[in-house]
């Protein structure tokens, strides 16, 4: 579809074939001319690529390879990458702490669902209802979204502090007692979840926005005139319509939350006694604190593993949709 | 209003809101969702930026007002001067200035080949460089953090200079899959036209295809700056030297060592700008939203 003769005359002087005498106008060009047309045209574009290339080779693709390759190796900054076949791994196993950050994470992970799952599609459904104050509300839930996560929880320590901390002046207002926010082994994860709930939400409300725009109004009004009431409305429409976002969500939530960094690491440290250590903590302190590439590596690939079987199945039911 | 004919029918039917008892409902919902959502998402940043504006003794005060009873705008000043914030807000600019360059130049660069260009293997690198966007974050972590301390082929160490940020943030999938999706939507004829006309690649991608695409381009450069505005992890491995630390960064190290009323003018500082361009390019940041999570 890109052969069009006039276009061989303005070629680049160095690619055109000075001294092929002139053709007519619309004649296909000869074969070698053709060719060589088509590796000027593929030098060109990938002169446009090259840089892209380049960037995602050194710092994503290279790095995917590289990760495989080092949780079989010891490495250190001191001496050549040794390979130690899957030493990494067992030594992994043998640390009481690898289970502890898992069946961390997998708590968090639940619990961020709970609240983070149910209530953005609470608060979605209710404000598609609303007549008024549309812009103002789905301004206000954004907001956290737009603030750098170390601020949320610096802010969010202030709040929890046992000492002047906003809580438990509220508490006190009300009479109830003290609590430790963050220093206690109970409530320190559900403090978590609840700062990384109200700093994510807003981004799962206006995609739940957006997909209830979507329901055909006709559905409910048939739904209506079939003589059903409110809630049997919003369990046979509103949910069966809204059944494939909501799956997505619940994947790509999954991915992100089980990736939670921040929070932990400025609000607990991943204390006390070891409650709030996550996957992404531990392998924080083995490559940063440790200096154990091999060892935090094995742990990447655990976690790659673990998500790509996520991130698969998002890929496959996107596919399907789509 | 609550009127009969309401431009879109949603779960509860406009005569139902009409009934008294319909009527009541709505209005109290309405109320508790304006006062819910104004004490959980205004309050707390309120509550910030009026927090840097006390003194230390009231912010120590065991029953908090409302209101400040002090008025210290001062600890913006000196958290901005004295304890040198300033100078970090200032690395956070330029990290972000130049991630946004060059992932505008290499990333549109890219895109516009794979998507009007269309070389051979093209298909091949575009399946490669999406694939990517399926990839956790965290788990190349390391294995990243080890490229930059020494890049491949050229062994230089990027620890400590702000091209430890602006590389790797220049192997963006979303903006790749973004920008090919919009230059895929402007007509073959148009480019076509352009060539007839004597222009060269690069000529229609600065005449025809970048006019054309301000709203993407748009959507691009807001979320490049906000992701390196926002970062803290990355940045807190890659540039050590608190010389070139960007604010997320100074603030987590400084939150314990610095006076509570100057911490919260800091936190106020790191936000501003963020909540400024969201105010602003409020309806860019929603499209954004869902071209990357809808149709992904």
């Amino acid at each position: 579809m890109k052969v069009d003769t006039p276009r061989a005359s303005r070629q680049g002087p160095g690619v055109a074939a000075p001294s092929v005498p002139p053709r007519p106008l619309g004649a296909p060009l000869p074969r070698r001319d053709r060719l060589r047309r088509r590796i000027a045209d593929n030098l060109v574009a990938y002169a446009f690529l090259v840089l892209g290339i380049l960037a995602f080779a050194l710092f994503s693709w290279y790095p995917i390879v590289r990760g495989f390759l080092l949780s079989f190796q010891q490495v250190n900054f001191a001496a050549p990458a040794e390979w130690v076949g899957l030493d990494n791994f067992q030594r992994l196993l043998d640390d009481p702490l690898f289970l502890t950050a898992w069946r961390n994470t997998l708590w968090f992970t639940l619990l961020a669902l709970v609240f983070g799952f149910a209530a953005p599609f609470v608060t979605a459904v209710v404000l598609n209802e609303l007549r008024h104050g549309r812009a103002y509300l789905r301004m206000t839930v954004y907001l956290p979204v737009m603030l750098p996560p170390i601020v949320t929880v610096l802010l969010w320590r202030w709040f929890y502090d046992p000492g002047p901390g906003l809580f438990n002046n509220v508490l006190k207002i009300f009479h109830l007692p003290p609590q430790q926010w963050l220093e206690s082994s109970n409530l320190s994860m559900l403090s978590l979840v609840i700062v990384s709930t109200w700093a994510n939400m807003g981004t799962t409300t206006l995609i739940y926005l957006a997909a209830l725009g979507g329901i055909p109004g006709e559905l409910y009004e048939a739904a209506q005139l079939d003589g059903a009431s409110i809630r049997q409305r919003l369990w046979h429409v509103t949910i069966p319509q809204m059944r494939f976002i909501l799956l997505i969500t619940l994947l790509l939530q999954v991915i992100g939350t089980m990736q939670v960094f921040v929070e932990p690491f400025v609000l607990t440290g991943g204390g006390p006694s070891d409650a709030t250590i996550t996957v992404l903590l531990l392998l924080y302190r083995y490559a940063f604190v440790y200096s154990d590439f091999g060892l935090a590596s094995a742990m990447s690939t655990v976690l790659f593993v673990v998500l790509g079987a996520f991130a698969g199945l998002y890929l496959r039911l996107t596919r399907t949709k789509g | 209003m609550a009127t009969a004919e309401s431009p879109v029918r949603t779960l509860v039917a406009p005569a139902e809101l009409q009934r008294p008892l319909g009527r009541l409902l709505y209005r109290t919902v309405l109320t508790f969702v304006f006062v819910s959502f104004t004490a959980a998402f205004v309050f707390p940043l309120f509550w910030m930026a009026s927090g840097a504006l006390k003194s230390s003794a009231e912010l120590a005060e065991p029953v908090p007002h409302l209101l400040p009873q002090s008025f210290h705008p001062e600890s913006y000043t000196e958290a901005w001067s004295s304890t040198g914030l300033g100078r970090y807000f200032l690395n956070t600019l330029l990290l972000a200035a130049g991630a946004l360059l060059l992932q505008l130049v290499v990333d549109v660069a890219a895109a516009y080949a794979l998507s009007k260009l269309r070389p051979v293997l093209g298909n091949i690198v575009l399946a490669m460089m999406l694939a990517t966007l399926m990839l956790p974050v965290s788990a190349l972590l390391v294995p990243t953090y080890l490229t930059v301390v020494d890049v491949p082929l050229i062994h230089v160490n990027l620890i400590n200079t702000p091209f430890a940020i602006w590389l790797p943030a220049c192997a963006n999938a979303f903006n790749i899959f973004v920008l090919k999706r919009f230059f895929d939507q402007i007509p073959e004829e148009m480019i076509d036209a352009a060539r007839i006309d004597g222009a060269g690649p690069l000529r229609i991608l600065a005449s025809v295809v970048l006019p054309l695409s301000r709203p993407v381009l748009g959507v691009v450069s807001i979320f490049a700056v906000v992701g390196v505005w926002k970062d803290f992890l990355w940045p807190m491995l890659t540039l050590p030297d608190p010389k070139g630390q960007p604010l997320t960064v100074a603030l987590a190290t400084l939150s314990l060592d610095m006076p509570a009323n100057q911490l919260l003018a800091g936190m106020v500082m790191a936000s501003v700008p963020l909540l400024v361009i969201f105010l602003v390019f409020q309806k860019n940041i929603m499209a954004g939203l869902t071209a990357g999570s809808l149709k992904g």
